[in-house]
């Protein structure tokens, strides 16, 4: 009948064997597992650009169309996966009948010539009549849990047993569950929004601009049944609906409620790492209109009408900012107030600038753990045993208060990004106050530095800069160095030097330091050119200091005597003053004050496949610890007239079963009162 | 079924002796357990919500059965309690007492804990592999003894670092499984326990070389790890780690870790034993392959209740069960890795040096799986993020 059947249909029939084979899944899994490493290694769904960066001109398309930006909804991914269901699938079909068979047979036709071919058989020599031996042999069966069934022979009689077929369920179950757990998976990824997006004709679209600009095209509504969306509500809002993102376009997902924020609150550890974020809530159903009130949290999320929110992670909600505005210009303006919301881009125009500035973050609190500056690395402290409640000492946190972050646009559309503390900040006893910028998003910043002078704070490093680079004060700053360096001497030599001071400011102001070293390779014989860099030094730090007295002066601040206590400021004010020709905006922009307002970000999903895959994987776990510690054990004893014949199989290979097999050996020597075991 | 004849001839193992006197141990154990469970209860029950109480209460079954099956654990686990109790009762609520109280300072606190069974593995080591040069029954006993006794130290180590946690302040105690170092300690005492698990079971020291090799490995690690980074260091939870399903997840994992490694150092001994090396020395091929598959069973099927646990986890933190983050999708290379062992095992022509040579690539990919990733790949797991 089987060579019939294979000679009507060999192709399909060798392909249906080759596709349930152990050698095919065998390999369909390893492949399986190599291909998923793609994914670790690339980095999934990030933008376009960032790979082009990363794998040039040549290789990015390549690498796109071979699906390697997204391996998991990739075609061929999806197509190993679709062949593992397939090949489960065939398996269970073709194993199913012979298994069923297996776990409700006994064998109790095998013959004795078979029995004799057993790994693990004996011969006893019997010592009581055979009706007694099998009512021995029919006890102690049913007393280990075996079930049986007796097989009455010409020459005696067979009892076949078997325990632990339950174990071959586990078969069923475990690869039952590949299947269902693969198609749950299939229902909640990328698959049934393509298809709806497809059959509905939606198309995602930009997300740089307002909700109401939407079309309906990148609308979905709730006939969309498998989804995943974020949802970004401020303090004070609402939003029912989520935003899904797909490529570099967005689509949006209308949801059956509506969420508001009422508060976002973070709670902090003692070390200021954040310990609980959490949203409190107000859900009103769109039907219905009934509300109801919750905290969201990470880690325990909401389930509404099929929808599941989470915590999925908090932003600015559009924080109200007071700045002081700076400006760098030398002479101009005093400073002056000024203020926006994070999130706004403010045009410069009318303020004379021409810029646009984009207010992009603020963040309240800034916690560093700072080492701490008492001796005792790891070693010490470690062998030092104790707990490690102890440990903790060794590193102190500490919050650098508020920051914020904005762009500042030019007409050409180019930014440079700051980020700006609010607060000054202690480094081994002195006060600064940071500002990073940086041109472009791949650069990590680079920190202005600004001392504070310890009476007048930041005041007087700005008073020092716009006297430094102010060309109609130069020579009066010149001057005052020169009297001071030169009092009563002779005017010539006094000229000279206000002369190389004016000089210096002018190219000071026009390069930084850069500028000075240009010219002195430029002018200066190559033996003197070191012994002229220290003098360059010397007038630059000495203009610092002139023009801090001056700027104090102006101020009502008594002068100082100069000496080694006010060179550290001395120096950082240089530092600053050299850096903040390359800072690259015209203004400082300094916060006074803000009132926070904060924005929780929700992940909203709905995943139609998570009942299939939840019960997939529950079969998964039973039917592994099924096939593993089942064990399936079959006993056949035989009782002959001269001998009674014991022997076991089971159908997995391991050492207990020879262990088995001699306890049930020897017990069952002992129940029959057999004299003796022959092998 | 099986059909090539062999020989038959197996003696009973000394563990298959039933003596009527088990019994008595049985109760005992069993009764000593309820008593403890009920203790925590009355002491502590006060702290407790609903899961706390159950997964008290699911303890006393599992311990016994655990107990039952394995008698050494349950002295094992009397040590590591009346250790872990004496820590507990020493600290009196003052963190400050661990440099001040000698034993504290030099035994049972947890970093001094963890020092000794660092030491004591190591030293456990060189015993095993000193029997396995010269032949000496002695020395194996005592790398035997040796690796209980770090067993011991590392259990009740990790117990005081959990009371510990809890000195720092209410709401930063948590179980002591959530950083590299603290699992290390865990992965060492794991493997270590399935070591001795499996010593009784075969009645065989001969593999203590090999296997306490792989741990005195995750111990210099985890030194090497301690002493650098500072790791041992109690951190609270960030709040994705805040979650029940980690106390069940991480340790169900590192079952499979130890299974794994495990595996790995049988699959290395069936290899040269195969190949005439040390073959008077090691166990017999045959018992090396029984071993090797013992060890992956058990580690499979603890994997697979940690990945499931894991993606439940992630379900309910993340919003998605899987998301394809680098150490999800190791894990799952991992497991499918060791699936294709099991299914190799079962074709005929794949058995044997092949199989060996896979469990041993194995210990690689699982250790990508548990270090590289959290070296080299980013993702979710990282938490880096909120
Ligand atoms: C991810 C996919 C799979 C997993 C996790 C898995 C798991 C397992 C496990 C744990 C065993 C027991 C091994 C043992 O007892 O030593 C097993 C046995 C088996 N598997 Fe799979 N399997 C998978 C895919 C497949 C596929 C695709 C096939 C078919 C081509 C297959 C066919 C079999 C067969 C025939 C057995 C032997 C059953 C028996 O004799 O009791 N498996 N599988």
């Amino acid at each position: 009948m089987q060579q019939g059947a294979r000679a009507r249909v060999p192709a399909v029939q060798a392909l249906l064997e080759l596709l349930s084979s152990m050698r095919f899944a065998i390999s369909l899994l390893t492949v399986l597992a190599i291909a998923s490493i793609i994914g670790t290694v690339v980095q999934q769904n990030e933008p376009a650009n960032a790979y082009l960066n990363q794998f040039g001109q040549f290789w990015e398309p390549v690498f796109a169309r071979m699906g390697l930006y997204s391996v998991y909804g990739a075609g061929w991914f999806v197509a190993i996966l679709a062949f593992l269901v397939l090949s489960t699938m065939l398996c269970i079909i073709r194993q199913a009948a012979p298994m069923l068979r297996e776990m409700r047979g006994f064998h109790e036709h095998a013959r004795e010539i078979s029995l004799r071919l057993f790994a693990h058989y004996a011969s006893l020599v019997p010592t009581l009549p055979p009706e007694a031996r099998r009512s021995a042999v029919t006890d102690y069966l049913a007393g280990t849990g075996f079930r049986f069934r007796i097989d009455e022979r010409a020459d005696g009689a067979l009892i076949a047993a078997r325990q632990g077929s339950a174990g071959r369920i586990g078969y069923f179950f475990a690869h039952a569950a590949i299947v269902l757990i693969c198609a749950g998976g299939l229902l909640d990824g990328d698959l049934p929004l393509a298809l709806h997006m497809y059959f509905g004709g939606k198309a995602p679209t930009s997300g740089n601009r307002p909700v109401a600009d939407i079309p309906a095209s990148a609308r979905l509504g709730p006939d969309n049944w498998s989804y995943r969306g974020n949802v970004y509500i401020p303090e004070g809002g609402s939003a029912d609906f989520a935003v899904l993102n797909i490529d570099d376009g967005v689509l949006l997902q209308s949801l059956p409620f509506e969420v508001a924020l009422k508060r976002f609150h973070i709670d902090h550890y003692e070390t200021g790492m954040p310990r609980r974020f959490a949203s409190d809530l107000v859900l009103t159903d769109a039907e219905s209109g009934q509300r109801f009130e919750r905290t969201l949290e990470v880690n325990k999320p909401l389930t509404y009408r099929g929808v599941t929110l989470f915590q999925s992670g908090f932003d600015d909600g559009g924080s109200l900012l007071r700045f002081t505005v700076r400006d760098l210009a030398p002479g101009a303006h005093p400073p002056y107030p000024f203020s926006g919301e994070v999130g706004a881009r403010i045009p410069l125009e009318t303020l004379g600038y021409a810029y646009t500035l984009e207010i992009t973050g603020f963040r309240p609190i800034n916690v560093e753990n700072m080492a701490a500056s008492a001796p005792g690395g790891g070693f010490e402290s470690f062998f030092g045993f104790g707990g490690g409640a102890n440990a903790q000492g060794g590193k102190k946190p500490r919050n650098l208060g508020p920051s914020y972050t904005f762009k500042l646009r030019d007409a050409a559309g180019q930014a440079r990004e700051f980020t700006n503390y609010m607060l000054p900040v202690e480094i081994d006893g002195r006060w600064y106050l940071y500002s990073g910028v940086r041109a472009s998003q791949m650069e990590p910043f680079s920190y202005l530095r600004i001392p504070l002078d310890g009476e007048a704070g930041v005041d007087a490093w700005f008073a020092i800069r716009q006297l430094f680079f102010d060309p109609a004060r130069r020579a009066a700053l010149a001057a005052r160095f020169a009297a001071r360096n030169l009092d009563g001497d002779d005017g010539a030599l006094r000229a000279r030097l206000e002369e190389a001071a004016g000089h210096t400011l002018i190219l000071f102001a026009d390069g930084g330091f850069a500028a000075i070293s240009e010219f002195i390779e430029k002018s200066i014989p190559e033996a003197e050119r070191e012994r002229s860099g220290a003098a360059f030094l010397q007038i630059i730090q000495g203009l610092t200091w002139d023009a801090w007295m001056m700027v104090r002066e102006q101020a009502g601040q008594a002068a100082l005597e100069p000496g080694e206590a006010h060179a550290p400021f001395v120096r950082d004010a240089l530092i600053a003053l050299a850096d903040s020709g390359r800072y690259g905006a015209p203004f400082y922009l300094q916060l006074n004050a803000y009132e926070q307002r904060q924005a929780t970000i929700l992940q909203a999903t709905r995943s139609p496949g998570k009942p299939l895959v939840y019960s997939g994987a529950l079969l998964l776990a039973l039917g592994v610890f099924g096939m593993l510690y089942i064990r399936e054990r079959r006993l056949f004893v035989l009782l002959k007239n001269n001998e009674t014949l014991v022997a076991m199989s089971s159908n997995r290979k391991t050492i207990d079963l020879d262990e088995t097999f001699a306890r049930h050996r020897d017990a069952l020597a002992a129940a029959l009162g057999d004299a003796a075991v022959k092998h | 079924m099986e059909l090539a004849p062999s020989s038959s001839s197996a003696a009973p193992p000394p563990a298959l002796a039933a003596p009527k006197r088990r019994a008595y141990g049985d109760w005992l154990y069993a009764l000593a357990l309820v008593t403890g469970a009920c203790f925590a209860f009355l002491r502590y029950g006060q702290a407790m919500d609903g899961y706390d109480a159950a997964i008290l209460v699911l303890h006393v079954p599992i311990l016994a059965a655990l107990g039952r099956a394995w008698r050494p654990f349950r002295p094992f686990l009397a040590i590591v309690a009346v250790l872990a109790l004496a820590g507990i009762w020493l600290y009196q609520g003052d963190p400050a007492r661990a440099e001040q109280t000698f034993f504290l300072k030099y035994l049972i606190s947890s970093q001094a804990a963890i020092a000794w069974m660092s030491a004591l593995f190591f030293i456990a080591t060189g015993a095993y592999w000193l029997g396995l040069a010269v032949r000496s029954d002695f020395a194996e006993r005592t790398g035997s003894a040796l690796a209980w006794a770090a067993s011991v130290m590392g259990a009740t180590g990790l117990f005081v670092r959990w009371y510990e946690s809890y000195l720092l302040g209410p709401d930063v105690g948590h179980i002591p499984i959530s950083n590299l170092y603290e699992v290390f300690v865990l992965f060492s005492l794991i493997t270590a326990l399935l070591y001795l698990f499996y010593e009784g079971r075969y009645g065989t020291r001969k593999l203590g070389a090999f296997v306490l090799l792989t741990v005195s490995i995750a111990v210099a690690f985890l030194l090497w790890y301690a002493f650098t980074r500072e790791a041992y260091q109690i951190q609270p939870l960030v709040p994705a780690l805040q979650s029940y399903w980690m106390k069940v997840h991480v340790p169900a994992n590192f079952v499979g870790y130890g299974g794994f490694a495990l595996a790995a150092m049988a699959g290395a001994a069936y290899l040269l034993v195969s190949r005439g090396v040390l073959a008077g020395r090691l166990p017999a091929p045959k018992v090396l392959e029984d071993v090797m598959y013992k060890a992956i069973a058990i580690g499979f099927a603890f994997f697979t209740i940690a990945t499931i646990l894991g993606a439940l986890w992630a379900a309910e933190a993340w919003g998605s069960y899987w998301s394809w983050d680098p150490k999800e999708t190791w894990a799952l290379i991992v497991w499918l890795n060791y699936a294709v062992w099991l299914h190799m095992r079962l074709t005929r022509g794949l058995r044997g040096a092949m199989l060996a040579w896979w469990a041993l690539g194995g210990l690689l990919v699982t250790t990508f799986a548990f270090l590289g990733v959290n070296m080299f790949l980013s993702g979710l797991h990282s938490y880096g993020s909120l």
